[in-house]
């Protein structure tokens, strides 16, 4: 039997703090009805004999002290069955497409228990998202986490929309879901990520929170919790492979640090949470694929760079935790090139694991890293040519010049519904490179070039 | 001391207020009706302040805390080697069978098997006096690894029995004259160093099979060393290429805070890794911690001390021994966060006061000592700091370097070039240069340290021409300039770069290291040597066997090659004109 409180001694921000209760559970969810009858729901974040701390999800707007808080003995759990795929749902959870309550075949707590890394399988199936820059350079595998860093008015969302829609893993059919969470994004964004699902038929298997720039910051942080449990659910229980795309990172621990500061917490770096780390943690963790499970999830967390500042605490902890980075340049952008991810900075960390003969071509790795150090090696030529002109160059740092010019055109340049597969890719690098004299290939294996080199490739 | 139950006060993430305990400081108590692990952390008036290594989602108060009278200990014994632990050392295979996929709350699992038989060997007889640390059995842990049972470090007395065959940890083996009944498994509390008798100076190096770590910054054995780098800086594929490399008898692997699938892809590749001087797996030598960033927080403060008490029992049975602790930014970052749910007054960047405190505690547990017994054995420690925005100035580095000996500089422009291992050679470096030097120049070759220093003078060089470059251009160099720049990327490219994925090249024996440093020398003198004659720069620079030198370093016998070149090399520039 649950009780009904009326004992709400302090309201601040987005907390309630509420006196002399039967013993509470931490983490509980609350259920919160104002005077008016309006129910909200909320979650203890701090519990003792004298005081029960509440974080309300829907805001605090509306309620005094007669409000009454009922505490309902239970965590948070997510109401799921195989009917969600299609559904569109609030930043909380409830319907938003005017359909149906979901009736639940199970109901999972959100807050995801870890997965036992001794459970875990070593990801190593490639996935071909058709843009050179990813597959080429910074290959993506089954049960990675690789986030888009950007910036403000960067195409970072056409990006994350061309890689929902090529998706697909070498020569198979399998079942598939995209789990979408918008964080605090505005609504002309979301119209245009419903849109592209629409035209491209995604969304009939796609399960959309949206949790939008105007709803409540603090039902933000359960956003992410709701979307990973339904791709837990799709992933394990229904053997589907599951990508994530979650969407805008940096207002989640906005939302964070408001509610660090409501709680007048000690702040760690700018002010954010000294346990923004592990929460992000148990966020990005949640993606994976489990020995003796058929299916896996897939994560793309999209963040912008306050101020493209890659130092800046969400982008910096995301990359202790994430495998890798794309990075979105600005530079690149300017120059019209599309996709623009910068390949310099990017890194995918398990793309060893899904390249390589038996998952790709046996030179991918050798003709990755060939091109990887002669355009780094020609972006920084550029900074020279700036101050003493192309003239005062050697023969030698020309071509490297020229190189990181055509690779930028012919590599990363591609359109937006441009899918190519690995090995057009692959070729495209191998043409770019042809115009390097073959003793400059040093990261090459011999047998390789004599394979693969254009030049032998033509006289078979 | 009476072990009694309190109650649940106050719950606050991981913390926990409890009161009516009586127990000490760091004393295990399990919390709440599902007997969740935690450890005291405080005592403020009657509450006791607890530290909880598992979820406190739905415990309320008033719920029992009860109290078990001893510290957070690690169980030692045969049956630890080959084995992955969380951070407070429960099997996880063990908690997959008991759990699931998913790690659930309130379960205990035995470090160690219980019920396992292991032979055991008596090398004592009854009447024979024993001393602390003493072994008076052994037991084939692994076929190459001799596991000794020792005598506690704090007990000592005469023999009374002692038996021979098959036992289980718990079984008793020895009875000593005051009664006292020792079976083969002991507990340690974790957050306390095994002693040792002395502690020796650094002076055998640490063969790591990595030519800018060996070559240039090498490690000593029982040294400590620390590897800072913003993310994708490719350190943990170094930490994993130094346990794969390394000639130490142990590795204790403590992926502290780390990715899930950077530990699923190291627990499936440990045990398919075969031991390059052995032909065993190399999992056989192997404890792996796995305390991933989403477990809890806690437990990940607890990994760093679980894993160094594992280590320094094999220590005392006389093994080299290697720990990495990947990463010790994240350790640092867990008693951030405790510390902030206690309230305690931040010091720098919202740290603890006492972090550096306990970053020296723990690096000052490496060591190569005589142990109790008076065996030989050592522990070094890598430890990888993640400073937030490759910011080395922030507390954690800072701290960590005023303690480490060794400082490999990371560097993720060396990265974005494929440059591996990213080490830079310019920031980087090593104390224990001078104490090594006389092993080296004994074991390898007296030109060794001769050689070192000649090819960072070199780099050093390489490095004030290329500011001068950038302004205006290599041509306007003068040619011996120009040839210091080649001779430069020729140590760059040929020497320090190594590929951990190619076969061969990712272990380069000291010998090889030597031969090649030398042929690029020599490719030096003689290109010198020419200019001297008038040879113009872009003559000597086109020579054929300068691009063959670069490809001796990735065959496995590589002698008869590099003869060949270095004769070719010879013909060549002696034609020249």
């Amino acid at each position: 039997m649950t009780k009904e409180y009326k004992t709400i001694n302090e309201i601040k921000g987005p907390l309630l703090f509420v006196e002399k209760t039967e013993p509470v559970g931490y983490n509980e969810l609350v259920e919160i009805r104002t005077e008016k009858g309006e129910m909200k729901r909320g979650q203890v974040l701090d519990t003792s004999n004298e005081i029960v701390v509440v974080q309300v999800f829907e805001g605090t707007g509306g309620l005094g002290k007669e409000s009454s808080v009922k505490f309902t003995g239970d965590v948070i759990k997510m109401p799921l069955s195989p009917d969600i795929v299609g559904r569109v749902l609030s930043g909380s959870g409830q319907p938003k497409d005017g359909g149906p309550p979901i009736v639940p075949d199970v109901e999972r707590e959100i807050a995801g228990a870890a997965i036992n890394p001794a459970a875990r399988e070593k990801p190593r199936a490639f996935i071909q998202t058709g843009i050179s820059t990813i597959d080429g350079t910074n290959t993506l595998v089954r049960g990675q986490k690789l986030p888009i860093f950007s910036g403000a008015g960067l195409p970072h969302n056409d990006v994350a929309l061309q890689i929902a829609r090529q998706a697909k893993a070498l020569g198979e059919a399998e079942s598939f879901a995209v789990v979408f969470c918008a964080m605090g994004i505005t609504n002309e964004e979301a119209q245009n990520f419903m849109a592209d699902f629409e035209r491209t038929g995604a969304l009939e298997r796609a399960v959309i929170f949206l949790n939008l720039a105007d709803d409540p910051a603090v039902e933000r942080l359960l956003t992410p919790r709701l979307g990973l449990t339904t791709a837990e659910y799709l992933a394990f229980d229904l053997d589907m492979h599951v990508l994530v795309i979650y969407t805008d990172m940096t207002n989640y621990c906005e939302a964070m640090r408001q509610m660090g500061a409501a709680r007048e917490e000690v702040p760690g770096r700018r002010g954010y949470p000294g346990y923004m780390y592990t929460d992000l943690a148990i966020q990005y963790e949640r993606a994976g694929i489990i020995t003796g499970k058929k299916g896996s999830i897939t994560q793309f967390p999209i963040l912008t760079m306050p101020g493209d500042d890659i130092t800046h605490p969400i982008p910096d902890l995301s990359g202790y935790i994430t495998e890798g980075q794309l990075i979105i340049s600005r530079e690149l952008h300017r120059k019209g090139i599309y996709p623009p991810i910068d390949i310099r900075p990017s890194l995918s960390r398990l793309m060893n694991s899904g390249i390589g003969a038996g998952h790709t071509r046996e030179d991918h790795r050798a003709v990755s890293d060939q091109l990887y150090a002669y355009y780094a090696e020609g972006c920084d030529l550029r900074g020279l040519v700036a101050i003493v002109g192309k003239e005062a160059l050697s023969e030698r740092d020309r071509l490297v010049l020229e190189f990181a010019d055509a690779f930028e055109q012919k590599f990363v340049n591609q359109g937006r519904d441009e899918d190519r597969s690995i090995f057009d890719t692959l070729d495209i690098g191998w043409n770019l490179l042809q115009a390097l004299p073959e003793t400059m290939l040093t990261r090459i294996d011999d047998h390789l070039i004599k394979k693969y080199h254009p030049r032998y490739r033509k006289k078979e | 001391m009476e072990v009694g139950t309190g109650k649940v006060h106050r719950i606050a993430g991981p913390v926990v207020q409890a009161t009516g305990l009586k127990s000490h400081m760091y004393d295990l108590v399990l919390v709440g009706e599902e007997g969740l692990m935690s450890e005291i952390i405080g005592i403020a008036g009657d509450k006791h302040i607890i530290q909880v290594y598992e979820d406190t989602a739905g415990v309320k108060p008033g719920e029992p805390v009860k109290e078990t009278g001893a510290p957070l200990v690690a169980q030692l014994g045969p049956g630890i080697l080959t084995s992955i632990y969380d951070g407070i050392q429960r099997s996880l295979p063990q908690l997959v069978e008991a759990s699931g996929n998913f790690i659930s709350r309130g379960l205990f699992v035995d470090g160690i098997d219980h019920k396992k038989k292991w032979e055991f060997t008596p090398v004592v007889k009854k009447g024979d006096k024993v001393e602390p640390g003493q072994t008076i059995g052994t037991v084939q842990e692994q076929l190459l690894i001799k596991h000794k049972i020792m005598m506690p470090p704090d007990k000592r007395g005469t023999i009374k029995e002692i038996k021979s065959g098959n036992f289980t940890v718990e079984e008793t083996i020895c009875v000593l004259e005051d009664g006292t009944e020792l079976p083969m498994i002991q507990y340690w509390p974790v957050r306390r160093a095994r002693p040792s008798r002395i502690k020796q100076a650094p002076t055998i190096p640490l063969r790591t099979g990595q030519r800018v770590i060996d070559g240039f910054f090498s490690l000593a054995k029982g040294g400590t060393a620390a590897i800072p780098g913003g993310f994708g800086t490719g350190k943990t594929v170094m930490q994993q290429t130094l346990s794969k490399w390394s000639d130490v008898d142990i590795v204790v692997y403590v992926g502290c805070g780390e990715r899930g699938n950077e530990m699923a892809d190291l627990l499936h590749e440990f045990p398919e890794l075969v031991d390059p001087r052995t032909d065993r797996p190399l999992m056989e030598r192997s404890i792996v911690y796995a305390n991933t960033s989403n477990m809890p927080v806690a437990a990940r403060e607890a990994s760093i001390y679980t894993g160094i008490t594992t280590a320094e029992y094999y220590r005392d049975m006389g093994y080299d021994v290697m720990m990495t602790a990947d990463s010790t930014s994240r350790w640092a970052e867990a008693m951030r966060e405790l510390s902030s749910r206690l309230e305690e007054m931040p010091g720098e960047e919202g740290y603890p006061a006492y972090l550096g405190a306990r970053l020296a505690d723990f690096y000052e547990r490496s060591g190569r000592v005589t142990t109790l017994e008076g065996t030989e054995g050592s522990i070094s420690i890598v430890g990888a700091v993640s400073p937030p925005g490759g910011d080395f100035t922030e507390p954690v580095t800072q701290n960590t370097l005023r303690i480490t000996k060794v400082f490999w500089a990371l560097d993720s422009k060396l990265t974005q070039r494929r440059h591996f291992p990213s080490i830079n050679w310019l920031d980087s470096y090593s104390l224990y240069d001078l104490a090594l030097e006389p092993w080296f120049s004994e074991n390898v070759s007296p030109d060794w340290n001769k050689n070192k220093r000649r090819a960072m003078e070199i780099l050093q060089e390489n490095a004030e021409l290329e500011e001068i470059v950038m302004l205006v251009g290599s041509d306007a160099l003068p040619e011996d300039q120009q040839l210091t720049l080649e001779v430069a990327r020729m140590i760059i490219n040929f020497w320090l770069a190594q590929s951990a994925f190619h076969p061969v090249d990712t272990f380069c024996p000291y010998k090889k290291q030597f031969d090649l440093l030398e042929a690029i020398l020599a490719f030096r003198d003689q290109a010198f040597g020419a200019l001297a004659r008038g040879v113009p720069t872009d003559v000597i620079l086109g020579t054929p066997s300068k691009d063959a030198l670069a490809k001796v370093r990735l065959l496995e016998d590589y002698e008869p090659e590099l003869k060949k070149v270095l004769a070719q090399m010879e013909s060549e520039f002696k034609t020249m004109s």
